[in-house]
This record gives C-alpha cells, structure tokens and sequence, in this order.
C-alpha cells in the first residue's frame, strides 16, 4: 500500500487548485457528460476534432481532487492527439488505474500521466481518476455520456480468499 | 412553533459510563488500520456487533440451522423458536402490542417498500397526496416517488430550515383531506436532527392520515416506545442497532397490517393455494414470504438483549458528550463548516472545509486508520438545500472515546495541511 503522500502529490494538489483547460469550449463539436452516481462526481468534457485530430479540448464540473486533477491532465495530454494516439492513451490510462499495467516495466505513452498509478491501492477511488478519461473517450467516439456505471460491474475490489 | 418534546431522555443515567469496559465487548474495534489503532466513527452506516450477537449467530448455524416454521424435526423446532424469541424480543424493545405486529424485513428499505406495494397501492389514488420530509433517506423517498408517478398522486415535503429543522407550520399547511399517509425519518441520518415525531403523528392523526417513522437512526440511540409514539409503522434496520446485516423490523398497527396487500408472494405467506386463487396468511407470516435471514434475525435478537444489559441512558449521554465535544473542537478549525444544527441531534456530525472534497477528507482520514462517511449520504435532497455536493459525516456509538474525537480532530488539520 503506498503512504498517502504518493497519491496526494504536489503535481495533483496543483492541478486541483489551479486545473488546465478548466472552462466551456464555444467552438467544441464533441461534448459529453461524465457522471458517478455512488459520488455525485459530474463533468462535461468538450472536444474541438478536425480531421481526425482534438484540435482543442476542456471540461467544467465537481468533484474531488483526484477526479479533478486527473481531468485537467487529461486535457492537456491528449490536445494535439490524433483519434488512434487518443484511443491508445485512454486504454493505457485505464489499464494502469485498474492494475492491469505495469508503467514501469511495459511500454507505454503516459509519461506524466504516471503519477495516478497510486490510485490503484485505493480500490474506492479509481474511478474518480478514471471518470475524466471514459468521459472524454465517449466524445471521441460520439457518444453522449457516460457513466461509471455502464462500464459493468465493479469486480475490482472482489477478493476470492482473504 | 416548534413542539417541545422530551426526546433525548439521559436523566437518571447511573454511574459513569466505562467506555473502556465496553469497548471490550466488540472484537473488531481491536485492530490497527494503516498501522493505526481503528478508529470507527461510521457507526450511522453500520453500527459494529457485539461478542454476544456473533457468539448467537454462530451458535444457531453450529447447532440449530434448519428452515423455520415448517419442519416437525428437531431442528427446525429449535429454530423456529429461536427466530419467534427474537420477534418477542423486538415487540418488548419498542414496546408493540403484540408480536405479530413486527414483521421482520432486510432493513428500513425494505419495510418502506412493503408499505408502499402493502398500504400505498391499496389506499392511495389518484389526485391523492404522500407527505414526506426535505430531510428523507432516499430509502423513505423514492419508494413514495415511484408511488406517486403510478397513481398519478403527489408527492409533498415539509421543508426544513438551515439550522436542519422541520418547519412544522408548513407542515400543518400541507396536510388535508387528500392526504393519505405521512412518511418521517425519527433521526436524519445526513444532519444528525431528531425530529419530534409524536407531535408529527398527533397531528396527522388529527385528520385521521397514518405516519410512517423511519427509526434506522433513531432506534440505536434513543428508547422507541411505538405506543407512546402513537405512530402507525416504525421501521427499524438491524445492521444499525449492533445486530448483522439482513435483520430488520417493521412495525405496524395490527389492524393496518391486516387490511393491506400482501407484499412478496411465495412460500410461508399462504393459507391457501389453487389455480383459482390462493388465500393469505395472518399477520406476520403474510409479509414473510420465502425463508428469511434466520441467523440475522435470532442476532437481532441477541443485540437487543445486549443493549438491554446496558444502562442506556448512561450511553445515550456518553454519546451526546461525544458529539458535543467534537462539535466544539471541529468547529474551532478555520474553513469548516457543520451541516447540521439542529437544536436536539444524535451523533451525527456533518461538516464540509472549503475548497476540499469530502472524498478526499474520507481518504485521508482512512490513512489515519479513521472511518467516516463521505458523500451524500443517500440523502441528495439534503446536500441541494445545503448547496454542497457532499459532506463528511463522522457518526458516535457508545463505544467511541474523546481519545477518538481528538485523532479525528488532528486528521482534519492534517487534510488541511496535506491541501495548503
Ligand atoms: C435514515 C435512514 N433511513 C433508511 C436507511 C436505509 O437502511 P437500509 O439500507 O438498512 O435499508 C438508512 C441507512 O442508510 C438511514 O440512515
């Protein structure tokens, strides 16, 4: 279990008090909603594409430190992002959330995006990191909203002996 | 005006309470969390179990597990009498006429739900009205919703103040002649409010409307005297009185129960059965279809003898000491705010620091081996009229310490340093 201070680090308090790309894109062709029934955690990603590539990209909403900073970061590492590189991105993201990643030993692109690797020790608190990232994927793909609860069950905190 | 009824009744507690002595009666407060002793203040959530409670349980499945009510074997005998004990047991605690007037239910959520398809599908129609509070669980909101939209009733709230109060004027307002059924929470589990719930009955019953309480908080902490209450359904949720999950009671007048619809059909609920038609049992086995939570129930049973043995006054203002004293040390730290100040509480204590998410509050303090609540508490309604989209919620049992308060104390400030 890694000390607190891995989670709460200096660079998720920044993004917390001060997130990037923090307001409504007027000229967005994409939107979508992110919601977390357990949380109440709500964001609406918008999203400028053009020819395959997130031009522009910001969300507005509430939620905790951890939601919030990993949608300021999330904004930022996928502006300039072609739909493939987006795509990838996401999977890798969610992957090393849930533990299915090692960051340290496989190839991947998510540079300082590794900073919320520790969230994968609180079982509770994955899905504030992640609800940024399903939310900007669905308006990648189009889709209107998303909710942590259509991503299925939550078999992540099952344990099958003690 | 505000009714003034003797809710909170810790005169007459007897000698000082040994917190310490009865700590030892709950294994589970024995252990270290992140290297931390366990500091447990999620007690609205589930309240912990006592030695002797797991010590039934365990019992019944050693030596009495069987299906109840149908077998003319042993076993069945002794758990049938086991789980019948344990009614009695619930009709003593909150002093019901008769035992068959507790049916036993999963919890408050489903009590509310069997009032709902038993009563209100029965006796509420359309351009009817169900009255419920701003303060409500979604557990005794919802089930009300759901009814309402079938039938085309309304649904109508007494509105509280920001102190956390029901605002019993508007109340008296809201009741007439449409009106089919009171629903009220004895304790919000969200502020920590008692609400006066006798003069709340003895006032629908002015105009002949039913009250049903929501006792999920109300029953761990104070005496329910269903009776003096004069209410006409008081739901109760074992996991919060120190009794397992899956235990539960509802309370209902006899002569209601009788005239209401079956809730579940199947097995044990039956007199009779053809193809034509079948035919109910009497209360309560009409509202028990299927086998139910034996070992939950019979510990139901074993938590009420528990806190029986206890001097609950005593406990009652143990716990009352505890809120107020963490009431006061919380408050102090600058950029806190209590949501929650109503002027008779349970220990229930609610609060929000700016610009920090109770999310984090709760995960920060769980590193301090501290368990709270973060969240709405099922209680949206609530965190709308406080404009916040979440609180931390630190709740007291008789088992807390001021040791207990004071970590909590220094965990907030640590969230506050953690944050800058
Ligand atoms: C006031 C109140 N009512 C109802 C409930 C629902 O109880 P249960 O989940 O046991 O059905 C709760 C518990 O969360 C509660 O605090």
């Amino acid at each position: 279990m890694s000390e607190l201070s891995e989670l709460y680090q200096q660079v998720i308090l920044d993004h917390n008090k001060k997130p990037r790309n923090f307001q409504k894109l007027e000229a967005a062709n994409r939107t979508a909603e992110g919601f977390n029934p357990l949380c109440g955690d709500q964001l609406t990603v918008y999203m400028l594409m053009d020819e395959g590539v997130v031009r522009e990209v910001s969300f507005v909403g509430t939620g905790c430190a951890i939601s919030k900073a990993s949608a300021s970061m999330m904004t930022q590492a996928v502006k300039g992002k072609t739909r493939e590189e987006a795509r990838l991105l996401f999977d890798e993201f969610h992957r090393m959330v849930t533990g299915e990643l090692d960051e340290e030993a496989e190839p991947n692109q998510l540079g300082r995006l590794k900073i919320f690797a520790g969230v994968r020790d609180y079982p509770a608190r994955v899905k504030c990191a992640s609800l940024p990232w399903h939310t900007m994927h669905a308006a990648l793909e189009g889709e209107e909203t998303a909710t942590t609860e259509n991503l299925g069950p939550d078999l992540s905190q099952a344990a099958i002996s003690d | 005006m505000i009714a003034t009824e003797k809710t909170i009744e810790t005169k007459g507690a007897g000698a000082a309470w040994d917190v310490e002595r009865v700590r030892e009666d709950f294994p589970v407060l024995r252990q270290t969390v992140n290297g931390k002793p366990l500091v447990y203040l999620d007690n609205a959530a589930s309240a912990q179990v006592p030695r002797i409670v797991i010590e039934r349980g365990s019992k019944y499945l050693r030596e009495e597990h069987s299906n109840i009510h149908r077998g003319v074997h042993y076993l069945s005998q002794r758990a049938t009498s086991a789980y019948e004990g344990a009614r009695e047991k619930v009709k003593r605690f909150i002093n019901a006429r008769e035992a068959r007037e507790c049916i036993f239910v999963r919890g408050v959520t489903e009590a509310v739900n069997l009032v709902m398809h038993g009563y209100g599908r029965k006796f509420v129609h359309e351009g009817d009205e169900v009255v419920v509070s701003e303060m409500e669980h979604h557990s005794n909101l919802v089930p009300w919703q759901m009814l309402c939209e079938e039938k085309g009733a309304r649904l109508r709230v007494i509105p509280m103040d920001d102190a956390g109060e029901l605002l019993l004027d508007e109340f008296d307002a809201l009741l007439n002649e449409r009106t089919k059924l009171v629903c009220v929470g004895h304790v919000s589990n969200a502020l920590g409010t008692i609400n006066p719930v006798k003069e709340i009955v003895a006032r629908a019953h002015k105009l002949g409307v039913p009250v049903l309480v929501d006792g999920a908080q109300g029953a761990p902490h104070l005496k329910v005297d269903v009776q003096d209450l004069d209410c006409d359904f008081y739901a109760i949720s074992g996991h919060k009185m120190f009794a397992p999950t899956g235990s539960g009671v509802l309370y209902g007048k006899a002569e209601l129960l009788e005239k209401m619809n079956p809730f579940l059909g199947g097995g044990s609920m039956i007199r009779t059965v053809t193809f034509e038609r079948s035919t109910y049992a009497a209360i309560p086995d009409k509202f028990e279809a299927g086998t139910p939570a034996i070992a939950s129930q019979i510990g139901l049973g074993a938590a009420i003898d528990y806190l029986n043995g206890l001097d609950r006054a005593a406990a009652l203002a143990h716990e009352q000491e505890l809120l107020a004293y963490a009431t006061e040390r919380v408050s102090a730290i600058e950029g806190i705010r209590i949501i929650g100040n109503a002027r008779e509480k349970a220990s229930v204590l609610a609060f929000v620091i700016d610009e920090i998410h109770p999310h984090d509050v709760g995960t920060i303090l769980d590193r301090e081996g501290i368990a709270i609540r973060a969240g709405h508490h099922c209680a949206q309604p609530v965190m709308q009229h406080f404009g916040v989209p979440a609180t931390a919620r630190a709740s007291f049992a008789f088992y807390n310490t001021r040791e207990e308060a004071d970590s909590l104390v220094a965990a907030v400030q640590k969230v506050i340093e953690v944050f800058g």
